[in-house]
């Protein structure tokens, strides 16, 4: 056991882990996403392979794997090929900083959040490589689309999440776990006292983490009815297959984040059956309850329009944010200013 | 780390890749004659100089980098670029295509104005390198602060609040020029008195936004713009 303690062999050991676990963990959140939709319309969904379904992501993973990766004539080749691997990378990354419990976390970074951030930036510049590259119209398009969504929408996150940086006062993703440590009465998002707008904050955060992941109603991106599959037009086989994997982990890292964030982490919300392996359980259940209300949305409102997108975080949710900004920066310092003044 | 065999090879291999990656971006970023390849390597090479940050003990260093180079400038780069022109690279002749982006073929300067680049650039090198290795190092490269949000926040207030000041400054009058520049596009200019009076009496008489529409809609119904996919 004490290989398995050094440094090297552990971090090996998560990179093998966190890979095995996006893979799969992709392969289901599709068959998932299926269910839903089939429920949300009033039909099964997929219900023929295995059990009730449940073998359908191998066959889908099977038929991709299976496809010749065409490289379509007129297309910038080394970046055709590139753009998948970028879009995968990243969200690989982010996984490592991410605590899933007490003493289960690849790397406790205590610059988790910029960790997260940062290499999450990483994502638009793959996608608009892709559709770039790709040469083709609708591609284009979509890529002008997916930066100036994500552009848009960084702000207010960034906004929000600085709002809660100055409440936690850390960036180390464990540390913000442990200040909410004592029931659910403590989890940042109930935290009124501090900010009677932290609801609204979490609301915010996961908006603009639906705009980021280009999921419905923002899925500007792919905008089938109009754009074809937008970035992804040229892409057959496991690339397209791939794209859809960083999808899925980055909607899991969104997750993973606004549960460390908003609802405590690992931390159980009525104080008991907590430590240990429940730690895992209880961050398990947040964040696929965080996803399953991200599928929910995706096939309960339509999609919207362009402009709409940008006016609702130009005009809207950026405001907004400022103003919790303020408000929080104003009830944290100004009863110091009222201790020292008095 | 001491205890695992061949820690300092690791450390020294890590450590290369970093190097490796930031230098075969540069040329990359250098060398190639589409420009979205150009700020392909550019990102290559921000995420290796990120890399080297993090050998000096700077992580939030490393992470701006990241953040602000790759997800931000390159972004940026790539939108002007996507806006302006088509990337197809003109033929070249073999000679050029050797040389990477050395213009050899345009007439007057030519190879002379090639020769007076490389002598201006290896003047600059020898320079900077006859101060590096000759001038001395006041301070041995250590860590200067544990690198926390507190620390940084209060070093950018006390001293460094005169660059701090004057960054926003720069971008105060960036977001300015921006909206300078986008107004200036957007309404037409009258041509003659009488239209003049006709858009300040549309602009009066303008109906205001049914009230039983959705919030979101009702912010925009007044400048549609007249491609909106219906």
């Amino acid at each position: 056991m004490t290989f398995l303690n050094l440094e090297p062999i552990r971090i090996l050991l998560y990179v093998v882990a966190i890979c095995a676990f996006v893979g799969l963990n992709a392969a289901y959140l599709v068959l998932a996403e299926r269910k839903i939709a089939g429920r949300v319309q009033r039909r099964p969904g997929p219900n023929e392979a295995g059990w009730g379904g449940l073998m359908q992501p191998f066959a889908d993973v099977g038929k991709l794997l299976a496809k010749q990766i065409l490289v379509p004539a007129g297309t910038d080749t080394l970046l055709y090929r590139m753009a998948p691997l970028m879009v995968m990378a990243p969200p690989m990354l982010c996984l490592m900083a991410v605590p899933y419990a007490e003493h289960f976390v690849a790397r406790d970074l205590n610059l988790g959040l910029l960790f997260v951030f940062s290499f999450g930036s990483i994502n638009v510049m793959a996608l608009m490589l892709g559709g770039w590259a790709s040469r083709n119209k609708y591609s284009i398009i979509s890529s002008a689309r997916v930066v100036s969504q994500n552009v848009a929408y960084e702000i207010p996150m960034l906004l929000v999440v600085i709002t809660l940086l100055m409440i936690t006062g850390t960036m180390s993703l464990q540390e913000i776990t442990v200040q909410q440590a004592g029931g659910f009465w403590h989890w940042n998002v109930f935290r009124v006292w501090v900010n009677p707008l932290m609801p609204v904050t979490f609301i915010i955060f996961f908006i603009c983490m639906l705009a980021e992941t280009n999921r419905a109603p923002f899925d500007m991106a792919e905008a089938e009815s109009e754009l074809v599959a937008g970035v992804f037009t040229e892409y057959g086989g496991m690339g397209f297959g791939v794209f859809f994997m960083a999808e899925y982990s980055n909607i899991v890292v969104g997750c993973c984040l606004a549960t460390v964030l908003f609802f405590g982490g690992w931390q159980s919300p009525i104080g008991i059956l907590s430590g240990g392996a429940w730690g895992l359980v209880w961050f398990m259940l947040k964040t696929y309850a965080l996803i399953t209300t991200v599928m929910w949305v995706r096939w309960t409102f339509p999609r919207t329009q362009f402009y709409l997108l940008l006016n609702l975080s130009w005009k809207i949710l950026i405001p907004i944010s400022l103003f919790t900004l303020l408000l929080t920066g104003a009830m944290l310092k100004l009863p110091l200013l009222w201790k020292a003044l008095f | 780390m001491t205890s695992f065999p061949f820690a300092s090879y690791i450390v020294a291999a890590a450590f290369a890749v970093a190097a490796i990656t930031m230098i075969a971006g540069a040329l990359i970023a250098v060398l190639s004659k589409r420009i979205i390849r150009g700020v392909g390597g550019l990102m290559i090479c921000c995420i290796g100089l990120a890399g080297l940050y993090y050998f000096l003990q700077s992580p939030f260093l490393a992470l701006m980098e990241i953040l602000i180079y790759v997800g931000a400038v390159c972004v940026t780069i790539v939108f002007g670029v996507m806006l302006s022109e088509p990337d197809e690279p003109k033929p070249t002749d073999r000679v050029a295509d050797l040389f990477g982006a050395i213009p050899i073929r345009s007439g007057r300067f030519g190879l002379w104005g090639a020769a007076a680049a490389f002598l201006v650039c290896t003047l600059i090198g020898i320079g900077i390198a006859r101060l590096s290795l000759g001038g001395p190092w006041p301070v041995a490269p250590a860590r200067v602060s544990d690198g926390s949000v507190a620390a940084i926040g209060i070093a950018l207030l006390t001293t460094y609040s005169l660059a701090f000041e004057l960054i926003s400054l720069v971008l105060l009058l960036a977001i300015l020029g921006a909206l300078v520049i986008a107004r200036s596009g957007r309404t037409k200019p009258p041509s003659t008195a009488h239209d003049q009076l006709g858009i300040l009496a549309a602009q009066v008489t303008a109906p205001a936004p049914p009230s039983d529409t959705h919030p979101l809609v009702s912010t925009t119904a007044g400048h549609e713009p007249e491609t909106a996919p219906r």
